[in-house]
């Protein structure tokens, strides 16, 4: 029998980043996969980040994560989007060559301490009483672990749609964990269905590159992770096509062979990511749909062609994909389909992502209804450091909605549940305008040191960057004359007196550039973090205020509910709200406050009872 | 609720009176209706039942009622006896009640501090409970009634909505813009704001709630001798006194709180106000004191000669009845408070000004603590419409909303732990 702290079930996104977290916390790890040489697949979309996504990679990054610098070495194309808007909504996005990628994810998980590679078909659990105990595998070998993390995506009951054609299976040509599947649904534990789709590959010689607008990579010199010093390969320009008329009109005549349409998935899909059939079902008005033409990588043909997600018989996808300008001979390779899956209401976890009824079990990834790869590893990230936390008594750094996007995630799904697969935007985060992608680390790192998931490299960097952050905030704090910025032709009145640069900073167009005079080398010492700085400084009213806000909110948090509060008893809610409250199990006062559908009565209500029990 | 108590209370009119609803809510309600009336009668339904003491003896023929908890107006169990008014009925039943066990008077207050610690009612909804408790005139009521009613609570519920319907827009810029045809916020966006603002800007324009708790205030004034204190007490007398105001802050200035047709008023009598040298220092206090009160009316009525009154105020030619009496040629009135004459003119264009500076009936007024929630989220607004960077934009929108949940307590914030601890004594 062999014997871990913690073990992992799944190498995707979340396994990877839970075993290598577990791991790094200092705690004796496995990783059992079906195939570990399928161990950094990227199943779908070639990209990693986007808008909100990209908040998650720079967060898990900052937290000694694997994602950020494997999308670098993957990285064949970087693109900053919203970089129109102000920096807090920025989404750093790049797109990555899934051999490159995959062989960074396969050397940090091989070059990982403290972690066993195990290949093997994960069977069933072992429990005492409701405690996890251990792990069979489908060729009979035990394993002795009390923390279990289960990372196995769309894997569990998985079923594949394309037209008429059914198959079982996470992604083509891997087996689905029937099993397991069986065993949790045995368990009792609240599941649902989503369903999520992905389009056909196209073989990039077939385009017509010459006809269509090319999307460059951005000339900056930005990087995911900032362990990465320098972009590492040739970068590509993606291409944008569109989808036509007679390509709706294709769709239109065959919705009655696509099994969404039939009936035949019923699960909900993300509306943010729609198939094609349905945006031509739902904005039938519409001429046509953006598809941007991405590479997957430098030394392959295929592309991915974004935008078209469907699961039409092959035939009409191939009908569809020729209607598009460029695309008139384009040839598919692999063919796009849906996937049905079961995932777990994310309610029935703790907000550390363990099972509240099965103590040690913990689940991270699409598993709780998300979709994307960068929450799928948030949480792998999260679902790591607490089972191994929990398995060496130590504390995992300390999320909460006020300094991380992965918290709101965690957040958001154990006290609202999916009904769609659940996606990360910015306007999730009521924090926002302190949770820039680019201060992930400022946020984050310092943390994760002193709860020992920090390597050792990263933290030489951060040593470096806290010294030079000092050096930063002397020079801010010079106080320089409105005349003298004025005379510069900076656009500030001559009769606004002293100021520190720090407030100077908060005028439009005075910037970091501008101010040089007086900030002098300093700034070319760490250009980012003088941006970084120049913001705070910028947002610093707002900054303020939600200071004043968040103080109140830390009294509602100081106000426990336990797992078994009875809301039954507390007059005054309805059912409905009883058994919301009850499936979400809320923390504290705060979080109940978040659940939905809870009424402003009834949270006064919740909070007479909940002090009363505390004083009895 | 756990609370074990189970509480009582006249929740009618002073007796005697025609009937008397005595309200029990708590978890022995139940046990009273049993031993006051010996059987539970249908709920939700009246029927007459006779009512009795330990001793088996008739205290009352009544309509009982029977609302078990938690779907009544307090989320207990509830009954009411509707007796008969009279003050010894009453009195024989609030008796038979008290001696149950478990079983006591109500503090004031009580029966809505149950409703909102039971979730039966918001925060603004429990404060318009509270001021309806401490009414005394029927404006009083009719303004406590609207905001206990939700009327103040469904109008922010309203406006929440709209600003959740801006965020949303905006959101869609931050979030979606760069995926797909990428949008602009769209040219009406900001007229709504404006629009919104204004709306916020009307009800924070309007007279404060607690004015209606002080009342009108009307500042007599002149020099002495000029039948200040006779005008005073022909307008104060035979009005029905109010006992609630704010008093005042000294015996030099007499004030007394009256209601006039349901208007609250506080009418001040003033030291004689006269040029120069006081005659001592006493009176000096007294004059500068006037001064202070002349600062704070609504009105003054000026009793002195023509033009030599305070800006603003109303020249009253009194003492028409006195053989030295000099009329004032631009008079707003002209009385005797000897004969009466012309004293119920001036009462009724009193009422009418205090009407216009005072909230309107069945109009939700707002208090204080809600007044400045409100400005909070105009400020808000009003930033968010000049701002350019959706971003910002979007920050002063959620501060917008989040001085909204405040205001009817749906953010578990300081407002609704002071109010529950403080104002309603809930947990002490």
């Amino acid at each position: 029998m062999h014997s871990f702290d913690v073990l992992v079930i799944g190498g995707g996104h979340a396994g990877v980043e839970a075993a290598c977290a577990a791991a790094r916390m200092g705690a004796r790890t496995a990783l059992v996969s079906f195939d570990l040489a399928a161990i950094g697949a990227m199943s779908c979309n070639p990209a990693i980040g986007g808008l909100g996504k990209g908040h998650l990679v720079r967060e898990v990054d900052a937290l000694d994560g694997v994602l950020g610098r494997a999308a670098d070495a993957g990285a064949i194309h970087y693109r900053m989007l919203n970089r129109s808007k102000g920096s807090a909504v920025w989404g750093p996005r790049v797109q990555a060559d899934r051999l490159r990628f995959k062989a960074a994810v396969q050397a940090a998980v091989r070059g990982q301490p403290n972690l066993t590679l195990v290949q093997g078909e994960a069977a069933a659990l072992l429990l005492e009483g409701e405690r996890v105990a251990g792990l069979e595998l489908a060729d009979g070998t035990m394993f002795h672990v009390k923390h279990l993390v289960l990372c196995t995506g769309t894997f569990l009951g998985g079923i594949l749609f394309r037209g008429e054609e059914r198959f079982e299976g996470g992604r083509i040509g891997e087996n689905a964990a029937h099993r397991l599947a069986q065993q949790l649904r045995g368990a009792d534990l609240p599941m649902a269905r989503l369903k999520t789709g992905t389009p056909p590959r196209l073989d990039g010689r077939t385009i017509d590159w010459a006809v269509l607008e090319e999307q460059p990579s951005d000339g900056e010199a930005w990087t995911m992770s900032p362990l990465t010093p320098r972009r590492v390969n040739p970068q590509v320009f993606c291409a944008i096509t569109r989808t036509t008329q007679a390509g709706h009109d294709a769709i239109r005549a065959n919705l009655h062979r696509s099994p969404l349409f039939l009936g035949a998935i019923a699960a909900a899909g993300p509306r943010y990511c729609p198939s094609i059939e349905d945006k031509i079902h739902r904005f039938g008005d519409r001429e046509g749909h953006q598809v941007f033409l991405e590479p997957e990588g430098l030394d392959t043909h295929m592309v991915y062609p974004n935008g078209i997600s469907t699961s039409l018989p092959v035939d009409v996808q191939e009908e569809v994909v020729r209607t598009m300008p460029g695309c008139g001979r384009a040839v598919i390779v692999q063919p796009g389909y849906a996937v049905e899956y079961d995932h777990i209401d994310p309610r029935a976890l703790t907000p550390d992502l363990q099972v509240r009824a099965i103590p040690g079990l913990y689940c991270a990834g699409q598993i709780n209804g998300t979709t994307g790869y960068e929450e799928a590893a948030a949480q792998g990230l999260v679902a790591g450091l607490e089972a191994a936390a929990a398995a060496l008594g130590k504390q995992a750094p300390a999320l909460d909605r006020a300094n991380s996007y992965i918290a709101v995630m965690v957040d958001d799904l154990t006290l609202q549940g999916v009904s769609e697969p659940y996606r990360m935007l910015t306007a999730r985060a009521e924090y926002r305008l302190r949770l820039r992608a680019n201060n992930a680390a400022t946020r984050l790192t310092g943390l994760g040191i002193e709860e020992g998931c920090i390597g050792e490299e990263r933290r030489r960097w951060w040593e470096r960057r806290e010294a030079t952050r000092e050096m930063f905030h002397v020079k801010h704090s010079q106080r320089v004359h409105a005349r003298e910025l004025a005379d510069l032709g900076l656009p500030v009145r001559r009769d606004q007196g002293e100021k520190p640069l720090a407030e100077w900073l908060r005028y439009d167009g005075v910037t970091p550039e501008a101010l040089a005079p007086w900030l002098g080398e300093i700034t070319a010492l760490d250009p980012l973090l003088a941006e970084e700085m120049a913001e705070d400084a910028a947002y610093a009213p707002y900054l303020a205020r939600q200071d004043a806000e968040l103080r109140d909110l830390r009294a509602s948090e100081a106000l426990p509910l336990p797992a078994d509060f009875p809301y039954a008893e507390v007059p005054g809610l309805s059912n409905e709200m009883v058994e919301r409250l009850s499936n979400a199990a809320p923390g504290t006062l705060a979080a109940a406050g978040r659940v939905p559908g809870v009424t402003p009565a009834a949270l006064s209500a919740l909070l007479v009872h909940a002090r009363r029990r505390l004083a009895a | 609720m756990s609370a074990a108590e189970t509480i009582f209370a006249l929740s009618s009119g002073a007796p005697p009176a025609g009937v008397g609803v005595i309200r029990v809510s708590g978890p022995a309600a139940r046990e009273a209706v049993l031993a006051l009336a010996g059987r539970m009668p249908e709920a939700r339904r009246a029927s007459l039942a006779r009512l009795r003491d330990s001793n088996g003896a008739l205290l009352d023929e009544a309509l009982v009622l029977w609302f078990p908890g938690p779907n009544t107006a307090t989320g207990e169990d509830l009954a009411e006896f509707h007796c008969h008014g009279g003050r010894a009925v009453i009195a024989a039943v609030e008796g038979a009640l008290a001696i149950l066990d478990g079983v006591r008077r109500a503090e004031p207050g009580e029966f809505t501090r149950r409703a909102f610690a039971n979730g039966w009612i918001d925060l603004a909804e429990a404060e318009g409970l509270a001021d309806l408790l401490s009414a005394e005139t029927e404006l009083q009521r009719a303004a406590a009634l609207a905001n206990a009613g939700g009327a103040l609570s469904r109008q922010v519920e309203a406006w929440r909505e709209r600003v959740l319907g801006l965020s949303a827009e905006v959101e869609g810029v931050l979030d979606f813009s760069d995926e797909e045809d990428s949008a602009d916020l769209p040219e009406c966006f900001t007229w709504n704001i404006a629009a919104l603002a204004g709306e916020l800007g009307e009800w924070l324009a309007r007279p404060r709630s607690e004015r209606l708790g002080e009342g009108f205030r009307v500042v007599l004034a002149g020099p002495p001798n000029a039948g200040k204190s006779t005008l005073f007490n022909a307008l104060v007398e035979s009005e029905a006194a109010i006992t609630s105001p704010i008093a005042g802050t000294t015996r030099d200035v007499i004030e007394r709180a009256v209601a006039i047709a349901g208007v609250p008023f506080t009418f001040v009598d003033t030291a004689g106000l006269r040029e120069g040298e006081a005659a001592d220092p006493i009176e000096a206090i007294g004059i500068d004191r006037a001064r202070g009160a002349l600062a704070r009316a609504d009105a003054v009525l000026w009793l002195g000669a023509e033009g030599e009154g305070p800006e603003g105020a109303w020249e009253i030619a009194a003492q028409v009845d006195r053989a030295g009496f000099a009329a004032k040629t631009g008079a707003h009135f002209t009385v005797s408070a000897m004969t009466g004459e012309g004293v119920l003119g001036l009462k009724t264009a009193l009422v009418e000004a205090a009407r216009a500076g005072l909230p309107k009936p069945g109009e939700a007024a707002l208090n204080t603590r809600q007044h400045a929630r409100l400005a909070e989220a105009a400020e808000a607004l009003e930033a968010a419409r000049a701002l350019a960077d959706p971003l910002l934009v979007a920050e002063e929108l959620r501060r917008a909303r989040l001085a909204f949940d405040r205001l009817i307590g749906r953010a578990t914030t300081e407002d609704m732990l002071d109010t529950l601890f403080g104002r309603f004594c809930i947990g002490k």
